[in-house]
C-alpha cells in the first residue's frame, strides 16, 4: 500500500526562477534579472548557466551571467534573440518563472593583477565581459574597454562599463556612435603602444574573436576568448561543444569556456556552430509564422 | 497496430499447455524440467519496430513466467547466484515463481536487488547468472539456460502493476544523507538509506531524473515509464529530489556537509566523459559521440518529432564505431530516426562484442549492417567541413590481450572508403572530473576514478562514499547497483552509531 500521507505531504514542485526585471536593450537583445540565489552566491566572472523554457521539450540554452546580486539572490542575463528558444525566452515577462536554470558552469576567469588589460566586447559579448572587467579592476589592473556594436542602438552596458573602466572606447560598424571602425582597429593601436597590453580578453561573435586573435598575435600579447558553442548538458557528458585548441579536443563546458585565443581553431568552430543551420532556419520560420498568425488573430478579435 | 515476430497469443497458449501438464503431474522430475522449451517473449516485428520507439521485447505472460521458472533444476551449488553481481537468491525466487507465488518471489529478489524491472531488462544475463546455469551447460548452449532475467522482469512488472512497490520505512532517524547523481547507483542508495528512516536528498545535474537510464538507454530497450515508476516509488517513500543541481558548481560538497546539515554523502555521478578515437577528422560536422546522439534523442525529446526544440542530425548514412551496448543503442536509434543505411564498425569479431547478445541480435534483425574486424582510421570531410566518408582499416585477430580477448591487429594497407554523413563514436566513457576536481581531498586514481575502500565504499573524505561508474569506470547497471548497496550499508552503519 502506498502511504497516502507522504503523497499529500509532498512539496509542490518548484516553479522555477522568477523574473524580477526585464528590458529590451534593442529589438533583439533582452536583459533579465532572475531569482537564482545559489547561483548568485557561487558564480564567478566568466561562468555561464543553462536555461530551458520548458522542462519536457525545451532546448538547453547556454547563456552567460552578466551580473549577480547576492543579497537579492538574483542574477542578470543578457541574450540575443537568435532562434526559436531565445525567441520563446524573450516572451517571458516579469513575474513569470523560467523553469530551468542550471549553473554556474565552466571554469571562472583566471583573475590576478596582470597590469594593463584590454577588454574587447562585441555586441552582447559586453554583458559577460562586465563581471570580468569588475574582477580585473578589483585585482588592481588597469583596464581599457573597447566596446563594439553594429550601430548605436545595439550598444549595451555603456554606463556600467564607463563607471568601472579606466579607458572606454566605443566603435560602431556604421559610425552612428563613437568611432566608425571594427574593434580590431583600436585593439591594434593599443598593441602598438609602449608599453603594450599585458593581456587582452575578447568576447563577442566568433568572427570578432578570430580577428582579435589575429590582431594580437604578431605582438605576442596573451589573448583570452570566451567561447559559446552548441551545448547540451554543459557538464562534459556529451562532447557536442568541443573545439580544437592547440590541435587537441577541448570541451567548452568543462575545459573552458575561456581559451588562449592564439591556439583556438576558429574556422572549425564556426563550421561546427552551423551544424544545425537548416533545422534552426526551419524552426525560426515556423515560430515566426506562428506568431504572425497569432497576432493576426488577436487583431481580428480586437 | 503492432505486429509481432510470433503471435503472442500462440506463444502464451503454448505456455498454458506446459503449465497444465506440470500441474497434472504428481511430481515434476528434472527430466520433465529439462524437456520444457525455452519460453520466448513476444517481440515486435523487426521491420515495423525499426521505425518505432516502442519497447521491442514484451514481458512474459504469467503462464510463460511459470513455465520458464519451472525449467530451473534448483541446483544445490547455485552456480547462477555466483554469477550475479549482487547475489540474488535466484533458485529461491524461481522456485516461488514456478508455483505462481509471485508476491513471495518478488520479496526474495528485493532482499538483494532494488531495481529488478530495470536489471531484468538491461543486465547482460548471458555473461552473468545465465552463463553458469546448469540447464544451459548441459544443453551446451547459453541460449538454452533458464531465462532468469526475463522471469525477474516479469515479477518486477507484475509487482508494479499490482501496486506492491512501496517499501517499509523505519521511523524518522533525524539524520540527513545527500546522494549525488540520480542514476542506478544513486537511486539504490536513496532507497536503502530512506528505509532506515534517514532524510534523503538526491541531487541531479540534469533537468530530468534517472541518469543514464534517462539520457542513455533508449525507450525501445527500457521504457521511461519503468524508470518513472521507480522514481515515483522513491518519492512516495519520502525521498527528496533536486534537479538542475550541479554539485561541485551550484554548491560545493564541502559546504553541503558543513553548512547544509548532511551527515553523509554518496557520490554516484557516473562515467560521463566521452572518449574520442584520436583519428583525423573527428572535428568535422556530423561526427558526434553516442552520448550526444542518445542524449538528443532520449533526454531532449528528439524521438518525438515536432515537439522537440533541440535539433537532431538528419542522417541518411550512419557509421557507428564500437561494439558495446551504447553502440547498439546508437545504431538502432539512428535507424529509428530515419537513417537509410546504418553500419557498425567493430575492430574485433562478433563473439568479442561486449554488447548484450540480445541487443546484437535485435540490431541484426532490424537491418543494421555489421562490419567486424574493421575500424575507422580517419574521417573525411567535404569543403564545407561536413563528413562525407570514413576510411576503414581492416584487422585480424592476434594473441589474447590483458582483457583475455584476442587483440585485433591491423592488416597493413587493407583499407577502403565508406561513404556516410554521420559518424557516431561509441567506444566508451572515462570519468567526469567536474565533481572530483572541485572537491578538495577527494582522491582519484590516474584514470580519474574515485578511490574507495573495497569493503565499505568509503572515499578519502570522511562521511563521503562513492560507487558506480565513477568508481568502476564505465560498467553495468547491476554493478553500479551493487556498489550503491555496499555504500548504503556503510552509511547506515555510520549513522546508526551517531
Amino acid at each position: 500500500m502506498m502511504d497516502l500521507a507522504s503523497i499529500v505531504g509532498k512539496e509542490a514542485p518548484p516553479k522555477g526562477h522568477k523574473i524580477l526585471f526585464k528590458e529590451f536593450f534593442s529589438e533583439k537583445v533582452v536583459c533579465m534579472r532572475v531569482e537564482a540565489a545559489m547561483i548568485a552566491k557561487e558564480r564567478k566572472p566568466g561562468q555561464f548557466i543553462i536555461v530551458q523554457t520548458d522542462v519536457e521539450y525545451g532546448e538547453r540554452i547556454p547563456l552567460t551571467i552578466a551580473d549577480a546580486d547576492v543579497e537579492e539572490g538574483s542574477i542578470t542575463i543578457v541574450f540575443q534573440i537568435m532562434g526559436k528558444s531565445t525567441e520563446e525566452l524573450s516572451h517571458f515577462e516579469v513575474g513569470d518563472y523560467i523553469p530551468v536554470i542550471t549553473g554556474p558552469l565552466g571554469h571562472p576567469t583566471h583573475i590576478e593583477n596582470f597590469g594593463r588589460v584590454v577588454a574587447v566586447g562585441g555586441g552582447i559579448g559586453l554583458a559577460p565581459l562586465y563581471p570580468i572587467v569588475q574582477g580585473l579592476k578589483k585585482a588592481g589592473n588597469h583596464v581599457t574597454v573597447i566596446a563594439g556594436a553594429r550601430n548605436k542602438d545595439l550598444l549595451i552596458f555603456e554606463d556600467k562599463m564607463k563607471a568601472i573602466a579606466d579607458e572606454y572606447v566605443i566603435v560602431t560598424d556604421d559610425g552612428s556612435y563613437g568611432r566608425k571602425a571594427l574593434v580590431t582597429e583600436p585593439l591594434k593601436e593599443f598593441c602598438e603602444q609602449d608599453p603594450k597590453p599585458d593581456m587582452v580578453i575578447a568576447i563577442g561573435p566568433p568572427i570578432m574573436m578570430k580577428f582579435c586573435a589575429a590582431t594580437t598575435k604578431p605582438y605576442g600579447v596573451y589573448t583570452l576568448v570566451s567561447l559559446n558553442t552548441i551545448m547540451i548538458d554543459g557538464t562534459g557528458m556529451c562532447g557536442c561543444c568541443r573545439v580544437t585548441v592547440d590541435g587537441k579536443i577541448k570541451f567548452v563546458c568543462v575545459d573552458g569556456p575561456e581559451f588562449d585565443a592564439h591556439l583556438v581553431d576558429f574556422d572549425n568552430m564556426s563550421k561546427r556552430l552551423a551544424s544545425f543551420r537548416e533545422q534552426e532556419t526551419e524552426a525560426n520560420n515556423h515560430t515566426c509564422r506562428f506568431r504572425a498568425a497569432l497576432k493576426e488573430m488577436e487583431e481580428a478579435q480586437a | 497496430m503492432p505486429r509481432f515476430h510470433e503471435d503472442p497469443q500462440i506463444l502464451n497458449a503454448k505456455a498454458v499447455e506446459i503449465v497444465k501438464d506440470l500441474v497434472a503431474k504428481e511430481k515434476v522430475t528434472p527430466k520433465d524440467r529439462m524437456a520444457i522449451p525455452v519460453q520466448k517473449p513476444a517481440v515486435l516485428d523487426p521491420l515495423q519496430r525499426s521505425r518505432w520507439q516502442e519497447e521491442v521485447e514484451k514481458t512474459f505472460t504469467p503462464a510463460q513466467a511459470v513455465a520458464e521458472a519451472n525449467r530451473c533444476l534448483q541446483c544445490k551449488n547455485t552456480p547462477c547466484v555466483k554469477g550475479c553481481p549482487v547475489n540474488i537468491n535466484i533458485p529461491g525466487f524461481l522456485n516461488l515463481a514456478a508455483q505462481g507465488k509471485f508476491a513471495e518471489a518478488v520479496a526474495v529478489i528485493k532482499e538483494s536487488s532494488l531495481l529488478p524491472a530495470i536489471c531484468g531488462r538491461v543486465c547482460p544475463q548471458e555473461r552473468q547468472c545465465q552463463e553458469n546455469c546448469t540447464v544451459g551447460k548441459s544443453k551446451k548452449d547459453v541460449a538454452q539456460a533458464v531465462s532468469i532475467g526475463k522471469v525477474e522482469r516479469f515479477l518486477a512488472d507484475w509487482d508494479a502493476a499490482n501496486n506492491n512497490g512501496a517499501m517499509e520505512i523505519k521511523p524518522e532517524s533525524g539524520h540527513k544523507v545527500a546522494v549525488i547523481g540520480s542514476g542506478p547507483a544513486g537511486l539504490v542508495v536513496a532507497a536503502d538509506c530512506r528505509r532506515e528512516g534517514h532524510e534523503v536528498h538526491v541531487f541531479e545535474a540534469l533537468h530530468k531524473l534517472g541518469g543514464v537510464l534517462r539520457y542513455g538507454i533508449p525507450e525501445f530497450r527500457l521504457p521511461k515509464s519503468v524508470v518513472d515508476s521507480q522514481i515515483n516509488a522513491l518519492q512516495a517513500m519520502g525521498v527528496h529530489f533536486h534537479t538542475n543541481y550541479v554539485v561541485g558548481r551550484t554548491r560545493q560538497l564541502a559546504d553541503m556537509l558543513k553548512e547544509d546539515g548532511f551527515e553523509a554523502a554518496f557520490i554516484g555521478v557516473g562515467a560521463g566523459l566521452p572518449i574520442f578515437m584520436g583519428i583525423p577528422g573527428e572535428d568535422l560536422v556530423g561526427v558526434c559521440t553516442a552520448n550526444e546522439y542518445l542524449t538528443r534523442a532520449n533526454l531532449m525529446g528528439c524521438i518525438y518529432p515536432g515537439k522537440n526544440d533541440t535539433p537532431m542530425y538528419r542522417s541518411k548514412k550512419v557509421v557507428v564505431l564500437g561494439g558495446g551496448n551504447v553502440a547498439m543503442d546508437s545504431c538502432r536509434m539512428a535507424k529509428r530516426l530515419g537513417a537509410e543505411e546504418v553500419t557498425v564498425l567493430y575492430r574485433r569479431s562478433r563473439s568479442e562484442m561486449p554488447a548484450r547478445r540480445e541487443e546484437v541480435q535485435h540490431a541484426f534483425e532490424e537491418g543494421i549492417r555489421f562490419c567486424f574486424l574493421q575500424n575507422a582510421c580517419a574521417v573525411n570531410g567535404d569543403e564545407k567541413g561536413h563528413v562525407k566518408s570514413v576510411t576503414v582499416q581492416k584487422y585480424e585477430l592476434g594473441e589474447p590481450d590483458a582483457s583475455g580477448r584476442r587483440r585485433p591487429v591491423a592488416i597493413e594497407g587493407d583499407t577502403y572508403e565508406l561513404e556516410c554523413d554521420t559518424v557516431l563514436i561509441a567506444i566508451g566513457n572515462s570519468s567526469n572530473p567536474l565533481l572530483t576536481s572541485s572537491t578538495e581531498g577527494l582522491e582519484v586514481n590516474k584514470k580519474g576514478n574515485v578511490i574507495v575502500d573495497e569493503a565499505t565504499g568509503k572515499t578519502s573524505l570522511d562521511n563521503v562514499y562513492a560507487g558506480g561508474d565513477i568508481v568502476l569506470g564505465a560498467a553495468t547497471v547491476i554493478l553500479a547497483m551493487g556498489e550503491g548497496r555496499r555504500a548504503a550499508r556503510s552509511i547506515n552503519e555510520l549513522l546508526a552509531n551517531k
